[in-house]
């Protein structure tokens, strides 16, 4: 508990910005700069730079490694292409979520996966427990790479100003690894976490600072401002993307979570397999949903979600989404309520009815 | 850093209090509470008539972090609430001590109002 919080390599830059800093998954890390809402529609507008210094990651190299990131991933990694990357879980042998995370293919017998900083090293105990061959070699470079988001419609006119990568032949969740502003070795991926277009930028941690000061000065005058975890959570929210320990964790599947299409059944094993497919086919007992409010209060993280006076759910996630000018959330909700009409939330006491949306809110 | 008018009285829970000369109260949030809650997207105010006790609660004020309850700081009756914060909650965070207001109260006993913090005595609190 008491453990110092760890510092990205911007840690100097927020301060110099004016950033409010506070404790995040044992970091100390930014929630905001100039306002939560103005940095959201940045990105939606123009462009936002992030840290994401604070995520992790690990390299899985070896003869055996594709075969063994098949067996503890859900989705397929043996048919990934090199220089491209692929979303999947990780899961528990009774479907549970170990953590959702990116895995970049840099070459056949070599792999870069990118981990929540809550799960970071669980997630990196968790590969080295199921690695039974000596052909896997599973290495911890957490704090060997700095990492940033740069997400808008102008992100890529505003990478284009400090790297001559020949960005626009970037497929969406494609990379290139070479020189941004200077530093060496980046990893440039088309990749995020807004619903937005933009890169996810890896470099090596010494580089992260002036990286990030060439982008904010050359993007200036296209809108780019820096932006905070604040706006990354309502950024995610309203293009529906889940975060660990709201809408996937260890009590809620990527069945539940609406993310099946990520689980590859047509692989004979991994883990997690035969609980996720009982549940595929069976239906699981609760799924998750996403909504909007039309009032201005926020349903947040815990409130009930009733049909009539009986409790069917929980919120998992609440916010307020600067593009709809109303609260959005997520929610937990029983088998044979998920298309209800008639769900209501509890907010201090106050019954608001609840509209579903089958579609995120942005794209 | 943030602002403390000197014409003003507050409480340790971050709300002003102005005397207005026809013998009423306006009440308000600080310019520091305003900045701790970041951008405000709702004010829930009570309607006039409504009378509250020292330190209870009286509305809530909800920002995209968190909802936070708003405490009378005097004993009265709410003469009348702002309806420009049901369309505009973000003015508490452009001014919190000026169109940001929330409710005017007639005090019960209006000397209350001389036992809450000055200028200074607030500022030392933040």
């Amino acid at each position: 508990m008491s453990e110092p919080l760890q510092r990205t390599p911007l840690y100097d830059l927020h301060v110099e910005l004016g950033a409010r800093l506070v404790p995040f998954a044992g970091w100390e890390m930014p929630v905001q700069y100039s306002g939560i809402i103005e940095e959201h529609l940045a990105v939606r507008r123009a462009a936002g730079l992030f840290d994401v210094s604070h995520m992790g990651e690990v390299r899985v190299r070896g003869r055996d490694a594709a075969a063994f990131l098949d067996r503890v991933m859900t989705n397929e990694m043996s048919t990934l292409k090199p220089g491209a990357a692929r979303y999947t879980l990780m899961c528990q042998p009774d479907g549970g979520c170990v953590d959702d995370l990116i895995v970049y293919r840099f070459s056949e017998n070599e792999f870069f996966i990118c981990l929540n900083a809550s799960n970071a090293a669980k997630d990196i105990q968790w590969l080295r427990d199921h690695v039974s061959t000596a052909k896997v070699e599973i290495i911890d470079e957490c704090k060997l790479w700095a990492q940033l988001a740069l997400q808008g419609p102008l992100a890529e006119k505003i990478l284009s100003l400090v790297t001559t990568l020949p960005l626009a032949s970037i497929k969406r969740f494609g990379f290139l690894v070479g020189e941004v502003a200077g530093a060496s070795g980046c990893v440039v991926s088309r990749t995020g976490y807004t619903g937005s277009a933009g890169f996810e930028i890896y470099l090596p941690a010494a580089s992260g600072i002036q990286v990030a000061r060439a982008l904010l000065t050359s993007g200036k005058a296209h809108g780019l401002i820096p932006v905070g975890l604040g706006a990354r959570d309502s950024l995610r929210l309203e293009a529906n993307y889940p975060l660990y320990g709201h809408e996937i964790s260890e009590r809620i599947s990527p069945i539940q979570a609406g993310l099946g299409w990520t689980v590859k059944f047509n692989k004979e094993q991994f883990i997690g397999r035969e609980a996720l497919r009982r549940q595929a086919e069976g239906g699981p007992t609760s799924s998750v949903v996403l909504f909007s409010l039309n009032d201005r209060r926020i349903a947040r993280q815990g409130a009930t979600v009733y049909a009539g006076e009986t409790p069917v759910g929980e919120v998992l996630s609440g916010t307020f989404s600067p593009t709809m000018n109303k609260p959005i959330g997520t929610a937990l909700v029983a088998a044979g309520y998920v298309n209800s009409e008639q769900l209501t939330v509890d907010i201090r006491g106050t019954r608001l009815p609840l509209t579903i949306s089958v579609t995120p809110f942005v794209k | 850093m943030s602002q403390v008018p000197a014409t003003l009285r507050y409480t340790k829970d971050h709300e002003w209090v102005r005397q207005e000369s026809d013998g009423t109260v306006t009440i308000g949030i600080t310019d520091h509470a305003q900045a701790a809650l970041g951008d405000v997207t709702f004010v829930d105010l009570p309607k006039a008539g409504k009378t509250f006790s020292t330190g209870e609660v009286f509305g809530t004020v909800e920002s995209v972090k968190a909802a936070s309850d708003l405490y009378c700081p005097i004993a009265g009756e709410v003469v009348e609430a702002n309806a420009q914060l049901n369309d505009s909650p973000d003015l508490v965070n452009r001014e919190p001590y000026g169109g940001a207001w929330m409710i005017r109260v007639k005090p019960k006993n209006p000397a209350e109002v001389n036992q809450l913090l000055d200028a200074a005595a607030y500022s030392a609190t933040l």
